[in-house]
């Protein structure tokens, strides 16, 4: 009797409280940790952000889209050729991967996931997405410029092509493999056949996730640099034909960067700047279009 | 699509308590399951099933989970096909014919029979295009024959009245119930000969559930209804017959009242009194 009434009743006194409460500063005291890195991850971010708009916004201006490159030690100008090359390049690369990535992804997921075919595709995919870039530069120049006899936008979006197609495929795989198992029963159950259920089914509702996959595929293909020095090289000039050496943003970052004349190297700051703005359009409108509904 | 996969007259009238003036037309083995074994990989999972599920009538399936209930269930329709490593041994005929007929094809075979979920399963689309959907890959796209087959889905499936100003609006907007329903109505919209339903009410209220039951009574005016329950008030309220499976074995199958009121099994006893399971 005499002990049960000892017994503290207030919750919030005794060993019992002064233990939880123990408990519970170790758990603030890592939810703060948490949040103290994830701000710490913010601020080189936010840094490069910064820095790149400090140092490019002073040569922004519709010029740099319609003029070319100034020469050694010349001012003026702009990177209008090398706008266009980018894109061209990053098309043709997105051009042959996707078609190649999402296929792909189809069959090793929708038609024979366990086979070894399936397998070796997946191994493979994985392997390629931790080669080098430069790499898939070399082997571009080995297979397109040696064999067409010269650098080429070909070549760039070729090389472009072998660096973003595990990224495309594996991100697909992914994105097929979260649709949900009970739409495709649904759509077995009535009668679909499995390239109904895939078309009107499965990738409809992995679409988003499957645009996501090809926007970090462009983010990537868009900055590379070293494939594209051994494709497509530079031009001075504006485009005037796809087998010809063809400027890149990234390129000229490059080659502008490591040059002496202070005119050149803020112009490398608005190229940054300028890739920068058209990696968050494409990335924005990809988002807007192909929102979930 | 395949209203009746062969062409002799239904023989043996059913004994079971349909109304008079479909008595001549029910067939009592209209799906026949004949010394049926089945395997995931090595494991067997029903053995030697021999049963006959009349036409027109709900056929319940009771059994504690891991009974193979929804593994029979899904096996009329090939539904297991879509696993990897399953086999079978014996035959399923439906009204006659096997259904591993290398002539006949899956795809007509899953067309003649409709199936309901567990969790009801709703495409991400419009009402409309849910329900249209088996016409849709079927090639019908004369609009006059999609919205009448909307609305009589939908009718059947005592729908209508509430979604019938809403058909373009996302079935995801539904209430449980109201999925559920939908999806018997895409079900129905093939006008099957049989309607599986895998365990139908297992997500939903009270309230839902009576409204899915009442509909089954509807509707086996016109299908051929086998559902898998996990309620064995409900196996008495909306079947005709109850089969009683029990590790992969059918135990006892009969009209349900008899099930119900004087199990000839112990074991049957013994699971619909509660005392396992």
């Amino acid at each position: 009797m005499n002990t049960a009434t000892a017994e503290p009743t207030d919750f919030f006194s005794g060993a019992k409280a002064a233990r939880s409460s123990a408990r519970s500063l170790w758990s603030k005291f890592l939810s703060g940790i948490c949040v103290g890195l994830a701000l710490l991850t913010l601020v080189p971010l936010l840094s490069i952000v910064f820095l790149v708009l400090k140092n490019g916004l002073p040569l922004l201006s519709w010029n740099v889209f319609t003029e070319l490159p100034p020469a050694a030690g010349m001012t003026g100008g702009g990177f209008g050729n090398a706008v266009v090359g980018t894109l061209l390049m990053v098309g043709i690369a997105l051009a042959l991967a996707t078609p190649f990535g999402i296929l792909s992804a189809i069959y090793i997921n929708e038609y024979d996931p366990y086979s070894r075919l399936s397998n070796a595709v997946r191994f493979v995919a994985k392997l390629l997405t931790g080669i080098p870039s430069i790499i898939c530069g070399v082997f571009a120049y080995a297979v397109v410029v040696l064999t067409t006899g010269g650098f080429s936008a070909w070549a760039g979006g070729f090389a472009l092509a072998i660096l973003i197609l595990p990224t495309i495929l594996l991100t697909a795989e992914q994105a097929l493999l979260g649709v949900s198992k009970a739409y495709r029963e649904a759509s077995y159950g009535l009668g679909a056949t499995n390239f109904q259920t895939i078309w009107r089914v499965v990738l409809p509702d992995a679409l988003p996730a499957i645009m996501t996959g090809i926007m970090l595929a462009v983010a990537r293909a868009a900055g590379e640099t070293a494939p594209l020095v051994f494709t497509a090289l530079f031009s001075q000039f504006w485009i005037q034909s796809l087998r010809e050496p063809t400027a890149s943003l990234s390129v000229l970052i490059y080659n502008f960067s490591t040059l002496p004349f202070e005119h050149q190297i803020k112009m490398a700051w608005t190229a940054s700047l300028v890739l920068v703005i058209l990696v968050t359009i494409a990335n924005i409108t990809a988002q807007v279009v192909f929102r979930r509904r | 699509m395949i209203k009746t996969m062969d062409s002799h007259p239904p023989h043996t009238a059913s004994p079971q308590s349909a109304a008079p003036s479909e008595l001549s037309q029910a067939r009592a083995d209209f799906l026949k399951v004949c010394d049926f074994d089945f395997y995931y990989g090595k494991k067997q999972a029903l053995f030697k099933i021999n049963m006959e599920i009349p036409q027109r009538q709900v056929t319940a399936f009771i059994g504690p989970s891991g009974c193979g209930k929804s593994t029979l269930l899904r096996n009329f329709n090939r539904m297991n096909d879509l696993i990897d490593g399953v086999h079978h041994e014996g035959d399923i005929l439906l009204n006659g014919r096997s259904i591993y007929d290398k002539k006949i094809e899956i795809i007509a075979l899953r067309r003649s029979i409709g199936m309901v979920f567990q969790k009801s399963n709703p495409f991400p689309k419009s009402i409309y295009e849910n329900i249209v959907y088996s016409l849709r890959i079927a090639g019908v796209s004369n609009k006059r024959i999609l919205d009448e087959t909307v609305e009589h889905s939908l009718r059947g499936a005592a729908l209508w009245d509430e979604v019938k100003d809403r058909l373009q609006d996302s079935a995801l907007g539904l209430s449980g119930g109201q999925m559920q329903r939908l999806c018997i109505a895409r079900a129905i919209a093939n006008r099957p000969e049989i309607l599986l339903m895998d365990e139908p009410c297992s997500a939903l209220d009270p309230i839902a559930t009576a409204k899915v039951e009442d509909l089954i009574h509807e509707l086996k005016h016109q299908f051929t209804i086998v559902i898998v329950t996990h309620n064995m008030q409900q196996a008495t309220r909306c079947s005709d017959r109850t089969a009683f499976f029990y590790l992969g074995k059918l135990i006892e199958y009969d009209e349900t009242q008899k099930i119900f009121t004087n199990p000839g099994e112990k074991q049957t006893e013994d699971y619909i009194t509660g005392r396992f399971g």
